[in-house]
């Protein structure tokens, strides 16, 4: 049970004249020079004032409403929820790595530098790609470098009336939306009944404006498109580029990697596949692969290893720009460089074999009770379209159990919820993604949950549908939250 | 069943018309409401902007999702329903009463593209 | 291996649930010509023991130099409370915070956070999304144009934004298809006023952007410039360095419309360029333009208060292309570095972390210049932690700073041409550091010259 007297907000918390600080007598004050006084502030900032315990006290009240991977089992759909390796984050706060400042210079950060290069070479082995920026700080700004490439690609030969871009209509809107920021307008591919994209549609939309096509293998769904070489060799024969999302990396990572499948750029995001803690929603990472031929439009600076085996940070003049003030997310790169070292060749093959392996397995322990609107063979994640209606999923119903319920209820047995409502193939889209981080019998503990609460749906909707009932807070109201506009703390009146 | 009001104009896209001599008063439909649940915000365009039939001249909001409104016809903004932009739960509890823009009608032609309410109500149907 | 908690009998069991052989049979459908046939060449397996053994010795290739750089990213103290608090993994491992009920945490010190900086800068609301400075000084140009309901495509963009910042606008600018206006300094190496109104002139000007402390360090005086944007109907973004804040008139004391710049300086470690945390705030006016994750405050079906992430709809995951930006990051553990340091330091600590710095970068600034190698670049205009010197000596500049890092000194940020050096002054400076960087200029500049300069 939470502290409540610490469970207030640290502006109420805060006292005047408290101090959690200590700083040195200011050592020149002799030299004080006095800032121009219509440069000052006139309205000191409302800042807290709190002493060291009321901080420590107040941050740890509010961990302990906070559900993380190491708490439990997160299903989440299209997240790669794995487990976050402690040792990753003990050699990223080695003061070797947390002190240099940016711009010290290549000869003084070739530490940094050559693990920045080596992790490269690692991604670029495992995707079939030739080279690998790291300086994207999240997965949407991946996509976004990836494709400022492939623009820059287009506009080195002179062709630039390509300014479209192919995305499924599966796809995660963030694909649609980089393309946006990126200048691109977009163009949308059906998907077949089977999930995949439906090759007629995507033909029928081929032509000398498509810069390219933006595709995730195995896309949303879970589901590896077999199709991908003629897919691939189709948008090539009209002069566009592949662009493959790495969020569904890890179940091919080790099996099959995305240069062979025909794809010229990819992000990948290192906090999904490459284990680096989601920190609430990010610091993330983004790193960016291009095929050979493509090496000289990625971000400026470039991590390049000298002949005489010294690394520099380049500035190409082809290259599409700066899309960061230094080197990406150092201290994530070199969290998933441990990962990387820690895997190694004799255990890199295993992680999307076992991450497929329980994907599959929950899918057929509760395909009974839930819709699985696609059947076969999944990759890393499936989607159920909400309960089966012989347990109170029937959609025509307006009483009937959603899957918002099931994921609510989920949380009173201390599992996280899967991502819901995505894709919007689907009125019920219930995605679930285990990954190989998870034990046999946390997996069965999931699948006996999912079965009762199954159960519960035909016996106790009302129940179900006021879930959940043991967490730190009942639903909110997201509709107050819109309307109140309440974004910053005001004191009560 | 949603509420479909006779004498209107109605598009795909289920945005209506409400003509007025030379203006037409556009607002979403009952059951384009019904569709998106709790509005919580109306982007409105202001007044004197032209609106160009078949295109976007703003959006509803819900809580989670998001609706681009189509102009169904072209024309000059001459009035916005400011009510809107303090109580937008309006369109909810009455989505025929509370228009979002009026407009000067620059082509009353564009209204034959439209569909009356039995070929809108046959629409929703499907 | 350690993170695999599959026994073969357990791989046995759920193949055999599941219908299939083997492992590999769960790949059947892969075409065979795209699965990988030899193994991977990329290194063996290491030990927990030898992972810390490599990993510590590219840590240790890292020269550790006494940092008088600035630039943006400022060798700040980071208190003990901050690491310590932010390592909790139930904060760190933990997702974007969708589910609300169990994410609590999350949602309550980025809304903390959202205060503290929204009050820092002087506006209304800060959303919790932005990767860096950079690229936050980029989305406030977007949005710029964004708010402009695609009426208006210029923006006017000040040349003394420090140099990295000013490259990630004009990339985002070249593909976004905004039209940028850049505007050079004047002679005292503040923006210059006149090209600004004149810029202004041209009808379609969505946005100016300006720094507050620029890249030579400077102090910009921006009285007026909110009511020249505005009158041309054109919004102001005021990019500065977060810590600046606690002495400097703040953007919204200015006038500005957005806010934007990086909290680097607000104990987060320099590590060798990230992660920051970048922020944006704005006006209530322009919230729903802004991009990015807001948590706002409500109450719980029991009537509780709590904190939900909401205005969604401008985000990717529902209006696609059409949303504010494609960021997707929650910039969550930076923001609890942030909000951690400032329940910490107050506005009082912070203010006289600042006043510290600036009083030892004036004291530095005197002595270097007092140096035949240095004059004063700006001598003119105000400064606070960091200024600019002409550099004058016979030695290549650039060989005078690889000197002074063989004697241990990060000394300050040449210019490309080597003839200007900024440097700047932290409160972990102390007076022994700064005598020593003096005497190893006076060496090091002094070294392989003539008597006569």
């Amino acid at each position: 049970m939470n502290n409540t007297y610490y469970g207030k907000l640290i502006f109420e918390l805060s006292k005047e004249g408290r101090r959690g600080y200590s700083l040195p007598a200011n050592p020149w004050a002799a030299h004080h020079t006095p800032i121009p006084a219509h440069l000052q502030r006139t309205t000191p900032a409302a800042l807290p004032e709190a002493d060291e315990q009321t901080v420590a006290r107040h941050y740890t009240n509010m961990s302990n409403n906070n559900f993380g991977v190491d708490t439990g089992f997160y299903p989440l759909g299209s997240c790669t929820m794995k487990y976050n390796p402690k040792i990753n984050e003990e050699v990223a706060a080695l003061p070797g790595f947390t002190q240099p400042h940016p711009a010290a210079g290549d000869a003084n950060l070739q530490g940094a530098l050559r693990l920045y290069y080596e992790t490269g070479r690692i991604l670029s082995e495992l995707t079939g790609l030739a080279e690998f920026t790291i300086n994207p700080y999240a997965g949407a700004h991946g996509e976004l470098t990836g494709l400022m490439v492939i623009r820059a690609y287009h506009r080195s030969r002179g062709d630039v009336q390509r300014t479209k871009i192919i995305v499924p209509d599966s796809a995660h809107g963030t694909n649609p939306a980089s393309a946006a920021v990126a200048g691109l307008k977009i163009v949308q591919v059906k998907s077949t009944p089977e999930g995949t994209v439906d090759l007629d549609s995507l033909r029928s939309v081929l032509g000398p404006d498509i810069a390219g096509m933006m595709m995730t293998n195995p896309n949303t769904l879970g589901i590896f498109e077999t199709h991908i070489p003629e897919i691939a060799r189709m948008v090539h024969e009209c002069g566009g580029l592949m662009y493959y999302d790495g969020a569904n990396f890890n179940p091919i990572l080790g099996v099959c990697r995305p240069g062979d499948m025909g794809f010229d750029v990819m992000h990948i995001n290192l906090h999904k596949t490459f284990s680096t803690p989601h920190g609430g929603g990010g610091p993330g990472s983004g790193p960016v692969g291009v095929r050979s031929g493509l090496e000289q439009f990625l971000p400026n600076p470039r991590v390049l290893r000298r002949d005489d085996g010294t690394f520099t940070m380049a500035e190409c003049p082809e290259a599409l720009g700066r899309i960061s003030s230094w080197l990406g997310n150092f201290g994530i790169i070199v969290r998933a460089y441990a990962y990387l070292l820690t895997l190694g060749r004799e255990h890199v093959g295993q992680v999307g074999r076992l991450a497929v392996l329980g994907a599959n397995y929950i899918k057929e322990c509760l395909k009974d009770c839930y819709k699985l609107p696609i059947d076969g063979l999944c990759k890393h994640e499936f989607v159920f379209d909400g309960l089966r209606p012989e347990y109170g999923g029937e959609h025509s119903d307006p009483a009937h159990v959603t899957t918002l319920d099931v994921a609510k209820r989920l949380l009173d047995f201390g599992f996280h919820a899967p991502t819901i409502y995505f894709p919007l193939l689907f009125h019920e889209s219930l995605m679930i993604e285990p990954t190989e981080t998870e034990s046999k019998e946390t997996l069965d503990t999931f699948i006996a949950t999912l079965r009762q609460i199954a159960e519960e749906a035909k016996t106790d909707p009302d129940m179900v549908k006021a879930a959940p009932h043991h967490t730190p807070i009942r639903r909110p109201d997201d509709v107050l939250a819109v309307k109140a506009g309440k974004f910053v703390y005001q004191p009560e009146a | 069943m949603s509420k479909v009001i006779e004498g209107l104009y109605y598009s795909e896209s289920h945005e209506y018309v409400k003509v007025e001599g030379e203006y037409g008063y556009i607002g979403i439909t009952d059951f384009a409401q019904s569709q998106l649940g709790n509005v919580v915000y109306v982007d409105m365009p202001g007044e004197g902007d032209e609106v160009t039939a078949g295109e976007p001249f703003g959006a509803v909001e819900s809580v989670k999702a998001a609706s681009d409104l189509i102009s169904p016809v072209s024309g000059e903004v001459v009035e916005v329903n400011t009510a809107l932009e303090d109580t937008p739960e309006l369109v909810n509890e009455d989505a025929f009463a509370n228009w979002i823009i009026k407009v000067k009608l620059s082509d009353s032609a564009e209204l034959d593209a439209l569909m009356d309410a039995a070929a809108y109500t046959a629409a929703c149907a499907e | 291996m350690k993170y695999f908690p599959q026994t073969p009998e357990d791989i046995r069991a759920m193949l055999e649930r599941i219908g299939v052989q083997n492992l590999d049979d769960l790949f059947a459908e892969i075409p065979e010509e795209l699965k990988l046939k030899g193994e991977l060449q990329i290194p063996h397996a290491q030990t927990e023991m030898e992972v810390r053994r490599t990993i510590g010795a590219m840590a240790a290739e890292n020269r550790p130099l006494c940092c008088f750089a600035g630039g943006g990213v400022y060798d700040r103290y980071v208190p003990s409370m901050v690491g310590y608090l932010c390592q909790r993994s139930e904060f760190s491992t933990s997702y974007t915070p969708y589910q609300a009920e169990i994410s609590q945490g999350t949602l309550q010190y980025i809304f903390e956070y959202q205060t503290m900086m929204a009050r820092l800068t002087g506006m209304d609301v800060s959303n919790a999304s932005m990767y860096d400075g950079a690229t936050a000084t980029a989305e406030a140009m977007m949005m710029c144009v964004a708010s402009a309901k695609g009426k208006r495509h210029r923006v006017v963009v000040s040349q003394t934004l420090f140099p990295e910042v000013l490259d990630v606008v004009r990339t985002y600018a070249d593909y976004h298809g905004v039209t940028l206006c850049e505007v050079g300094p004047d002679a005292h190496g503040l923006t210059c006023r006149e090209a600004i109104n004149a810029a202004l002139a041209a009808a379609d000007v969505a946005g100016v952007i300006v720094p507050l402390t620029n890249r030579y360090g400077l102090i910009e005086d921006l009285t007026g410039l909110a009511d020249a944007c505005h009158a041309a109907g054109a919004l102001l973004a005021i990019n500065s360095v977060a810590s600046h804040l606690a002495l400097l008139k703040s953007p919204g004391e200015w006038g500005a419309d957005i806010a934007c710049g990086d909290a680097q300086s607000l104990g987060i470690d320099m590590g060798c360029g990230g992660p920051y945390i970048g922020y944006l705030c704005t006006t209530n006016a322009l919230v729903r333009k802004m991009p990015g994750r807001l948590v706002g405050q409500t109450v719980d079906a029991a009537g509780n208060r709590c904190f939900v992430l909401t205005l969604q709809a401008r985000e990717q995951h529902i209006r696609r292309e059409k949303a504010t930006s494609n960021i997707c990051t929650a910039q969550g553990i930076m923001c609890l570095h942030v909000a951690i340091y400032l329940a910490l330091m107050g506005q009082a600590g912070l203010a006289e972390t600042e006043q510290t710095a600036a009083d030892g970068a004036h004291c530095l600034c005197q002595r270097l210049a007092a140096l035949p190698c240095f004059e004063q670049a700006f001598p003119e205009s105000a400064f606070l932690n960091e200024f600019t010197l002409c550099y004058t000596g016979c030695r290549p500049l650039a060989d005078v700073m690889a000197d002074m890092a063989d004697r241990g000194f990060l000394a300050g940020i040449a210019s490309a041409d080597g003839t200007m050096l900024t440097l700047a002054v932290t409160e972990q400076r102390t007076p022994d550091e700064v005598d020593a960087l003096v005497k190893a200029f006076a060496e090091v500049c002094q070294a392989g010259c003539g008597t006569n300069q």
